[in-house]
């Protein structure tokens, strides 16, 4: 794993990019690792372009700044590909994630992106399917950790298990669809 | 200033443990006007007592006996108050007075 | 025993106010403090502290009510931020000249106009000389233990002074990072229980009176008296600083070094912008630069003597203000560090940069911009500019 790895989502108030983003930073906690999980904050409201970072090392991380080169991307919502800023700053060997119902490679096209590793994964439908609700978060965390590695599945699942039970302890059925949707994107993201 | 107290002595954080040191601060210098109590006209309503906003009627045994001028400001509040006719209470300019 | 977690720094101090779990909480919300008295009064909710929780109309009314309460005689707290702090101003003062023990959580935000929500220390910066302890907390971490030892310091009848702690806004109080904390056990075995070390307000078979009127005659004495707690509760902070590492393993002090005792060029900053600096400091010194850090943790009382010593031999030194002074003049922290180093011989030469309005990131190239100005600084052994900003659109 890099020194310090980096994760941007960008997301639209209401669709939970900072609790993704904080999701993740504690799973990754929860396993050893060192970790940041912050939103970007401004006059945001539901629907407006918002930014959540998570930040994840082997050792303790002292930076405070933004992030403004982060190695992994994570969109979650395509409307957002637009603005054409989600590429802002990602080497060319990083990885842009897409929550779409099209394909990497229809979505690079789109994009007219070069260089990068770009997936995709249906991550609002398989909300939809599973949690009852579009709401894009925890599937696309499932998809993330498969394409980068950077966690077990197993670890994920229980960590946010965990988190989720806490908060939605009168609604077991949320905290099962969550997961069932962490599962079914590690299973259905595809690269190119 | 050698009886104040120094820096070191003050208590902590100005918390007085004396409270209800009110009488040791004497008002009767702000007088510029003084009440006069003339016992022969006094019916004993205590309205003066009542009425005093600096505690300044002295009493005994239940009884009026004259002002506190080491603490009466000279408001006249007793003096309007009292309702005995003729008053027992009077006010008097303080240069005229020849005494506290 | 301590527990891993993750955690914003809003979570971590709620959860260290919990552990402390005060008579009285009296609050206001303000961002980005919210979530702190949010957080807390869920749990006096569910009961998991005995405290008496104050909803107020202001943080007037906030900082009033906990200093009734800490006057009352038992352990009061509050928290707030920026315009919050603000408001509580006339009541800062009263309180300190009290010397009533509260501790409040501060998460620094900018001070209006323009409006603005994020992380900057105009807002403490301008209660520096209000008779409150200023602790700054680097991260979520430092933020959670400044927090409880401030109960100790503050309580101590060397001290018994009010005592705010720092975080910087939304940077740490909305930023969840890694955190070792205490059972709620040894957080209540290491504050312990509140001791009347004086008379108090409700102490019935012995009145006192609270809030004299003080002339020209005492006014002073007890000014006097004020600033004497402030000047000898060094002490108390390293002693409380040193049990608390026995307790955790986390060592304290009035500032923390970051290899600094060699260092030609050092920065000396608040808060989390330490953090960053330190990266820079780690990449210099692999080039064999000689960096240092001075991150100052306790600003009031302010350790002049023990910044001398420490910035002493220095060639260069740039001090981080993340408050404009408007004195034409620099910064509070440093105008107070030139004072410091004034009696130092062979001085080294000292600037200023303002930064960080507003929350305006400082990053990893700003500090290296900052070291580089260092090196031409101890190179020419002139500062072509004494005061300057660093990240502004020129």
């Amino acid at each position: 794993m890099a020194k310090l790895l980096e994760i941007r989502w960008h997301g639209r108030g209401g669709q939970g990019a900072k609790t993704a983003a904080q999701l993740l930073a504690e799973a990754a906690s929860s396993v050893g690792k060192y970790i940041q999980g912050f939103p970007e904050y401004g006059p945001e409201r539901m629907g407006a372009p918002v930014l959540a970072f998570t930040r994840i090392s082997d050792e303790p991380i002292r930076v405070h700044c933004h992030v403004t080169e982060p190695q992994y991307v994570v969109v979650l919502d395509p409307s957002l590909l637009l603005r054409g800023d989600v590429t802002a700053g990602v080497p060319e060997d990083g990885i842009i994630l897409i929550n779409t119902d099209r394909s990497p490679t229809e979505m690079r096209k789109a994009m007219r992106l070069t260089g990068r590793k770009v997936f995709t994964v249906n991550a609002s439908r398989i909300a939809e399917e599973t949690i009852g609700r579009p709401i894009p978060n925890t599937p696309l965390m499932g998809a993330l950790i498969k394409v980068t590695g950077l966690m077990a599945l197993g670890d994920l699942l229980a960590d946010t298990e965990q988190r989720l039970a806490k908060k939605f302890a009168d609604r077991p059925q949320i905290v099962e669809g969550n997961l069932n949707a962490v599962r079914r994107a590690y299973e259905e993201v595809q690269g190119e | 200033m050698s009886n104040l107290l120094t820096w070191k002595e003050v208590p902590k954080g100005a918390f007085l443990e004396k409270p209800g040191n009110a009488a040791d601060y004497e008002t009767g210098d702000w007088r510029s006007i003084k009440p006069v109590w003339i016992a022969e006209n006094c019916i004993q309503c205590f309205r003066c007592w009542v009425y005093c906003p600096d505690a300044a009627i002295m009493t005994k045994d239940k009884k009026m006996i004259g002002i506190d001028y080491k603490h009466c400001k000279g408001c006249g509040i007793c003096a309007n108050e009292c309702p005995a006719k003729p008053k027992a209470l009077e006010m008097i300019n303080e240069s005229d007075s020849g005494d506290n | 025993m301590q527990e891993k977690i993750a955690l914003t720094g809003n979570e971590a101090m709620a959860l260290a106010m919990k552990q402390i779990n005060p008579d009285v909480v009296a609050a206001y919300p303000i961002t980005p403090a919210t979530e702190i008295v949010q957080i807390f009064s869920d749990y006096v909710s569910n009961g998991l502290v005995k405290t008496e929780f104050v909803t107020v109309e202001s943080e007037h009314s906030a900082m009033s009510a906990t200093l009734g309460a800490s006057a009352s005689g038992v352990r009061a707290m509050t928290a707030t931020s920026s315009q919050g702090l603000a408001f509580m101003w006339e009541v800062l003062y009263i309180a300190a000249s009290y010397q009533l023990p509260i501790v409040m959580p501060v998460v620094n935000r900018a001070l209006s106009g323009p409006i603005n929500i994020h992380g900057d220390h105009s807002d403490t910066m301008g209660a520096r000389d209000s008779g409150w302890l200023q602790i700054y907390s680097e991260n979520t971490q430092e933020a959670y233990d400044n927090l409880i030892q401030a109960v100790r310091i503050a309580e101590h009848p060397d001290v018994l002074l009010p005592t705010m702690v720092m975080m910087d806004g939304f940077i740490i109080s909305h930023a969840m990072e890694n955190l070792e904390i205490l059972s709620d056990q040894d957080v209540q075995k290491f504050v312990g229980e509140f001791k009347h070390h004086r008379p108090a307000l409700l102490d019935l078979d012995n009145p006192i009176t609270v809030g004299p009127l003080a002339l020209y005659d005492y006014y002073m004495e007890f000014k006097r008296q004020q600033a004497e707690a402030m000047r000898t509760c060094k002490p108390v902070i390293l002693q409380v600083a040193q049990e608390y590492a026995e307790l955790t393993g986390r060592k304290y002090g009035l500032y923390e070094g970051y290899k600094l005792d060699d260092a030609d060029l050092a920065i000396v900053v608040l808060s989390s912008t330490a953090g960053t600096a330190k990266v820079v400091v780690d990449e210099l010194r692999e080039q064999g630069v000689k960096a240092g850090l001075l991150k100052l943790r306790v600003f009031r009382p302010f350790p002049y003597e023990e910044l001398a010593q420490a910035l002493s031999g220095r060639k260069a030194i740039a001090v981080l203000d993340r408050a404009d002074g408007f004195s034409a003049f620099g910064g509070a922290l440093f105008n107070e560090i030139r004072s410091a180093m004034y009696d130092v011989k062979d001085r080294p030469l000292i600037v200023d940069y303002i930064f960080g309005l507003g929350g305006r990131d400082v990053n990893l190239d700003h500090i290296r911009k900052v070291y580089a100005d260092l090196a031409e600084i101890a190179k020419t052994g002139q500062a072509a500019q004494l005061v300057s900003y660093l990240g502004v659109r020129e």
